[in-house]
């Protein structure tokens, strides 16, 4: 800024440094202490009975527990959780998003209708579908669906329910971004598509959806990153105690109950938290890899 | 799925009729619209329901003996009016506090001279790549050791600043015509009358948005409060609160349910008043 003094600049820093103070402390405090203190306390085994120090085992306590099999089922369930809700709940948004991209009678109602599980809680969501999966409530007996085990209690169905239930609170979200991403998409180019001739379904899948990759990559980071965050359905409807035994404990689960219940263990919570890190982070690596070649931006 | 108008000219097929495809959309949004509503719906129907009608099959699908006392006992014996004021207090002093270190660090990016600019910027930026989850552990430590733990410091002050936020916004404020900022500084304009005199009043769409976006995202937190909240329902929240509300117990059924639909309706509301700023917010970012 040229019209500016040196002095006027020096003031410039003192008040930038005011103003960004708040924000450094609290990142310094609460993101990149903890985050780096995690690789120290993956090195410490927690002692057996609590108010004994912690002994310092090296790798050693990381590598059991990365190889142990509690820690690969919760790796399986994770990711076959992160499959299930990511590309269907996307696909079901874009399939709303489509229905409701059109200014016709009433779509003003569709569309906060297709929003509204954005604004559910995990705890809101875990409790309506509970109940109506509860085989003492008779909907699904009804419906002729009673499988025994039931559905929350079964080592093969305990998960799809439960990403069932994830899927149906993505879908608002999901809608959103999808029909904001179809809202932005230029006329004149779907315009041309169809002077040309091209039908429905062509332009659709031909010029549409290439035109709409940015907004699906974007539903694809965030939708990864919420499918890795929920474990709310899973503490609520199943329960600590029978997480593994009915195969969904997913890794978050996992590093919860480490950290909170009756037997912390800081050292086995902070290997889990720095695998979490990785696995996250190799995921939006191979999206921005694989996905982003094909993305089609627009103007750039 | 026919998504856009053509115009054949040769033979078309039976469903380019306009008033069918119209009626075929609406089949589509109203399918689309039960699969949303009707686990909702159900949940306000057993919410009334006497418990051993619950169990009936064929389900009753309208409460032919609504029993409306659920409701207040949810209310009183459920805890949710102190549940409801708690989470209320949390993602007030969230909701403000995300505001305020967003604007001032947005201000000092977008608009003030200092040395390690950048460099502060991509650790700023940095911040979006740890999830908070990856940090609960170290920070329940911190927080305790604090004497932070069932209370609400403890709560809301690891959340107080947001790398999104700060992101968010500074984009905003890069958007602003930079002419005003000369005409400022020739009306005698100092950096603070500024910011509070043409910064925030033109920026505010980008703040509302951050403020929905802020109070959803705090207002549905589960994982920190339940680590952090002791067991004498202090600081529980909503969300806590449902989870000890939620009863497997035929006779209980009922009164859980009429605390969830006590902890969603608020919230549907303010998605009704607040949908613009709400999607605005949500899809910062998706198109660019």
């Amino acid at each position: 800024m040229t019209l500016l003094t040196p002095v006027a600049r020096r003031r410039s820093w003192g008040l930038a440094a005011l103003f960004l103070l708040p924000a450094i402390i609290l990142f310094a405090i609460f993101t990149f202490y903890p985050f780096l203190e995690n690789f120290k306390t993956a090195l410490y085994q927690t002692a057996p009975y609590p108010g004994l120090p912690s002994k310092y085992v090296g790798l050693s306590q990381a590598t059991s527990i990365l190889s142990s099999s509690a820690f690969l089922q919760s790796l399986t369930s994770t990711f076959l959780f992160v499959v299930m809700v990511v590309p269907l709940g996307l696909l079901l948004g874009l399939a709303l998003a489509v229905a409701a991209n059109k200014t016709i009678k009433g779509i003003g109602i569709f569309r906060i209708i297709f929003s509204s599980t954005v604004v559910t809680s995990v705890a809101v969501g875990a409790i309506i579908f509970g109940t109506l999966m509860n085989p003492i409530v008779g909907l699904l007996p009804w419906l002729g669906i009673n499988p025994n085990p039931p559905l929350l209690q079964s080592p093969t169905w305990a998960l799809p329910a439960v990403a069932a239930i994830a899927i149906w609170q993505f879908l608002g979200l999901s809608f959103i971004v999808m029909l904001a991403g179809l809202q932005a998409l230029p006329d004149d180019v779907l315009e041309a598509a169809r002077v040309d001739g091209a039908g429905a379904w062509t332009v659709f899948w031909r010029v549409t959806v290439p035109m709409l990759s940015p907004t699906i990559f974007f539903g694809v980071v965030v939708g990864t990153i919420y499918a890795f965050q929920s474990f709310g359905q899973i503490d609520i409807l199943i329960g600590q105690a029978n997480a593994q035994q009915f195969h969904v404990n997913v890794l978050l689960y996992y590093i919860y109950q480490s950290v909170g219940g009756t037997n912390p263990d800081p050292g086995q919570a902070a290997v889990l938290s720095i695998a979490l890190f990785v696995i996250i982070m190799v995921f939006t690596l191979l999206q921005l890899r694989f996905l982003e070649r094909r993305v089609h931006y627009a103007g750039r | 799925m026919p998504v856009v108008e053509h115009s054949h000219v040769d033979a078309p097929p039976w469903w380019s009729n306009k008033r069918l495809r119209l009626l075929l959309r609406y089949a589509l949004l109203s399918i689309g619209s039960l699969v949303i509503i009707i686990p909702i719906y159900l949940t306000v129907v057993n919410s009334l329901l006497i418990p051993s009608q619950l169990s009936q099959q064929p389900p009753p699908f309208f409460p032919t003996h609504p029993q409306w006392h659920t409701y207040p006992t949810a209310w009183n014996a459920g805890n949710m009016a102190l549940y409801l004021r708690n989470s209320i207090i949390q993602t007030a002093i969230i909701v403000i506090g995300q505001l305020a270190t967003s604007i001032l660090a947005a201000f000092a990016f977008a608009f003030l001279e200092f040395p390690f600019k950048r460099t502060l910027f991509v650790v700023f930026l940095a911040t979006l790549m740890i999830p908070f989850e990856v940090t609960v552990t170290q920070n329940l430590a911190t927080i305790t050791s604090l004497g932070w733990f069932n209370s609400f410091q403890g709560l809301t002050v690891p959340f107080l600043a947001t790398g999104f936020g700060i992101f968010l916004l500074r984009q905003a404020f890069l958007s602003l015509p930079p002419e005003l900022r000369e005409a400022s500084i020739l009306d005698g304009y100092g950096n603070v009358r500024f910011l509070t005199r043409v910064v925030i009043p033109l920026a505010r769409p980008a703040i509302a948005a951050l403020a929905v976006f802020s109070f959803l995202a705090s207002w549905n937190q589960y994982l920190w409060p339940l680590l952090v909240s002791g067991s004498n329902n202090k600081i529980t929240t909503v969300q806590i609160g449902l989870k000890q509300l939620a009863a497997t117990q035929l006779n209980q059924i009922n009164v859980s349910l009429a605390g969830t639909v006590i902890a969603f309706l608020p919230l549907i509301i303010l998605l009704v008043v607040f949908q613009k700023q709400l999607i605005r917010g949500l899809t910062a970012g998706s198109v660019k």
